[in-house]
């Protein structure tokens, strides 16, 4: 099946701007993922403005010459600086000032500044059906799954590049049969202690990833909606474990009223019965510190944390001093409330880093240590801090990670799966 | 001995040693942008450097951020001479696409079914700009061996 363009589309790829450069680079990945055309979008999310290299760089300038434009709403993940000023950033010149350029470049494109991985918290919530153009591995398993919106996962310059042109090839999640789930994850052993515990979800995600890869499935055996935050870290944990770009909730999400309905053939291919003991090793293999005795930082904010996750945070602290610096990563959209509430400042003065724009697995703001361990909640973090920091990770829930930065060492709380 | 490949991305032609992967690998995390050098220290080759050199690919690991790291490497002057894939890969293969309209000078990409890929193995080879691949039987008895 070869590309067809329209009349309108060939005309923009024939010109020598900016616009004609996006509608190209769309139109050569059309035709290497086989797509048979072109079809609109009512939204992107760019993961592009990540300083990589110069050459990234120098790209996003070269659009910018050529007089490019976002066609439709595009936010911004995370950039590799706080350009809120909350945390230090230790990225040197020259890299620093070419990190900046990329991070101006995008905005003189029309996108929004919102720098964060959680867009969908940030009022970027397109309609169930429309077909979007995101990156971000845990956006775009956000946008699937639980806003029920289509994209396939658009990584750096595609994802720009049909947000200039308005278009993305028509493949993968944006046709309604690859929507439609193979497997079966079923959750019913598991106790109801445990699946309304707050690991849980990061948890099973990490699982569901390992298990599916990159195929559909639909998750079986959940009661009642486990809230947006739940869905949030499942998801990131899936896709960083695995390639989820979605996964459907019996019951929960918006495609999946009920497992038979959205099931290819009403039937599933592989059904996975996941028991404690699956349950117990997954969350084993969220950490990779050799020993449990001391920490030198706790991370949370993989996804950006919500408003409602750094109440969560405060109550947990009360008010006590932290041995242990607490980084947590959010967005300017939450800062805001932060600081109007007032709760910014209490925060810091218990010990806690805020960081914004971007977070820590992404530049360096951790201390260089040679051998230094880090404590969190996130299932994201515990994947890559590892690879991208050179810290081991400790997992554990929220309340474990503050009771453990408030005294200094690890400390955890046992919830039987 | 030579083969004759579908051209998947056009690009200058090259001469390089083969370097023919056998596992598949993440260009991001796996490649180091700065000089090429297989970082995963968890691959077959790791420690190989892929620049300057015919690289067969029998598979690739998608991470939506390879196509930046291949820009990185065009730009950098340390990009392979030609890339060999058994199957498309098109967010790697973006990375040549967004180089080619920067207007850099990039490597050809083919495409070659992976039980052609032994043959080429420690061999010199060049690579034609109309899909070729023909070992180079002066030099290669003063290629590294792999």
């Amino acid at each position: 099946m070869s590309l067809a363009l329209s009349a309108q589309e060939k005309a923009v790829a024939s010109g020598h701007d900016g616009a004609a450069m996006a509608m190209r680079i769309v139109a050569e990945s059309a035709r290497l993922l086989g797509a048979p055309r072109l079809i609109p979008i009512a939204s992107a999310h760019i993961d592009g403005a990540l300083y990589h290299g110069d050459s990234g760089t120098l790209f996003a300038e070269r659009l910018v010459d050529g007089g490019a434009e976002v066609a439709v709403r595009s936010t911004l993940n995370v950039g590799a600086l706080d350009l809120m000023g909350c945390s230090r950033v230790r990225l040197e010149e020259p890299a620093r000032g070419m990190a900046r350029r990329m991070m101006e470049a995008y905005r003189k494109l029309g996108c929004e500044q919102s720098w964060t991985c959680a867009p969908y918290q940030a009022g970027h919530r397109p309609a169930q059906g429309s077909d979007v153009a995101w990156g971000e591995s845990n956006a775009v398993v956000f946008c699937n799954s639980v806003l029920g919106a289509r994209t396939n996962r658009y990584g750096d310059f595609l994802d720009i590049a049909c947000a200039i042109s308005g278009r993305a090839p028509d493949y993968g999640l944006h046709r309604a049969e690859n929507r439609r789930a193979r497997l079966v994850f079923d959750v019913s052993c598991l106790s109801a202690s445990f699946l309304g515990s707050e690991i849980a979800w990061p948890v099973l995600g990490s699982l569901y990833g390992r298990e599916v890869g990159n195929a559909v499935g639909v998750v079986t055996g959940i009661s009642s909606h486990p809230g947006e935050d739940a869905l949030k870290a499942f998801g990131a944990a899936a896709a960083s474990s695995g390639a989820v770009g979605l996964f459907h909730i019996a019951g929960v999400t918006p495609e999946a009223p009920d497992a038979e309905t959205v099931l290819a053939g009403g039937r599933p291919e592989t059904v996975i019965r996941v028991t404690p003991e699956m349950v117990a090793k997954a969350r084993a293999g969220l950490s990779t510190a050799a020993t449990q005795n001391a920490i030198d930082a706790v991370a949370i904010g993989s996804p950006h944390l919500s408003s409602a996750e750094f109440e969560a945070l405060e109550q947990l602290i009360s008010g006590r001093r932290l041995r242990v610096p607490i980084y947590a990563c959010t967005g300017r959209h939450v800062l805001t409330t932060l600081e109007q509430s007032g709760r910014r400042k209490t925060l810091e003065a218990s010990g806690v880093v805020i960081v914004a724009d971007t977070c820590v697995v992404v530049t360096p703001i951790l201390p260089e240590l040679g051998n230094g361990v880090l404590m969190t909640n996130s299932g994201k973090f515990a994947q890559y801090a590892p690879g991208n920091t050179g810290y081991a990770v400790l997992y554990g829930s929220l309340a474990d990670c503050v009771e453990s930065a408030v005294i200094g060492k690890p400390r955890f709380t046992d919830i039987a799966a | 001995m030579s083969a004759a490949a579908e051209i998947l991305v056009p690009g200058s032609g090259g001469k390089g040693a083969a370097l023919v992967l056998t596992a598949p690998i993440s260009f991001w995390g796996g490649v180091d942008p700065k000089n090429g050098r297989i970082a995963d220290v968890r691959h077959p080759q790791h420690g190989e450097s892929i620049a300057g050199r015919v690289l067969f690919l029998p598979g690739t690991i998608g991470s939506s951020s390879a196509s930046a790291v291949l820009l990185e490497l065009v730009h950098n002057g340390h990009a392979p001479a030609a890339l060999v894939l058994h199957e498309p890969d098109a967010i790697l293969l973006l990375g040549l696409i967004v180089a080619r309209e920067m207007g850099w000078q990039t490597p050809l990409a083919l495409r070659l079914g992976c039980d052609q890929f032994e043959r080429f193995r420690g061999k010199r080879l060049n690579v034609g700009l109309e899909g070729s691949i023909d070992i180079d039987t002066q030099n290669t008895t003063s290629s590294p061996t792999l």
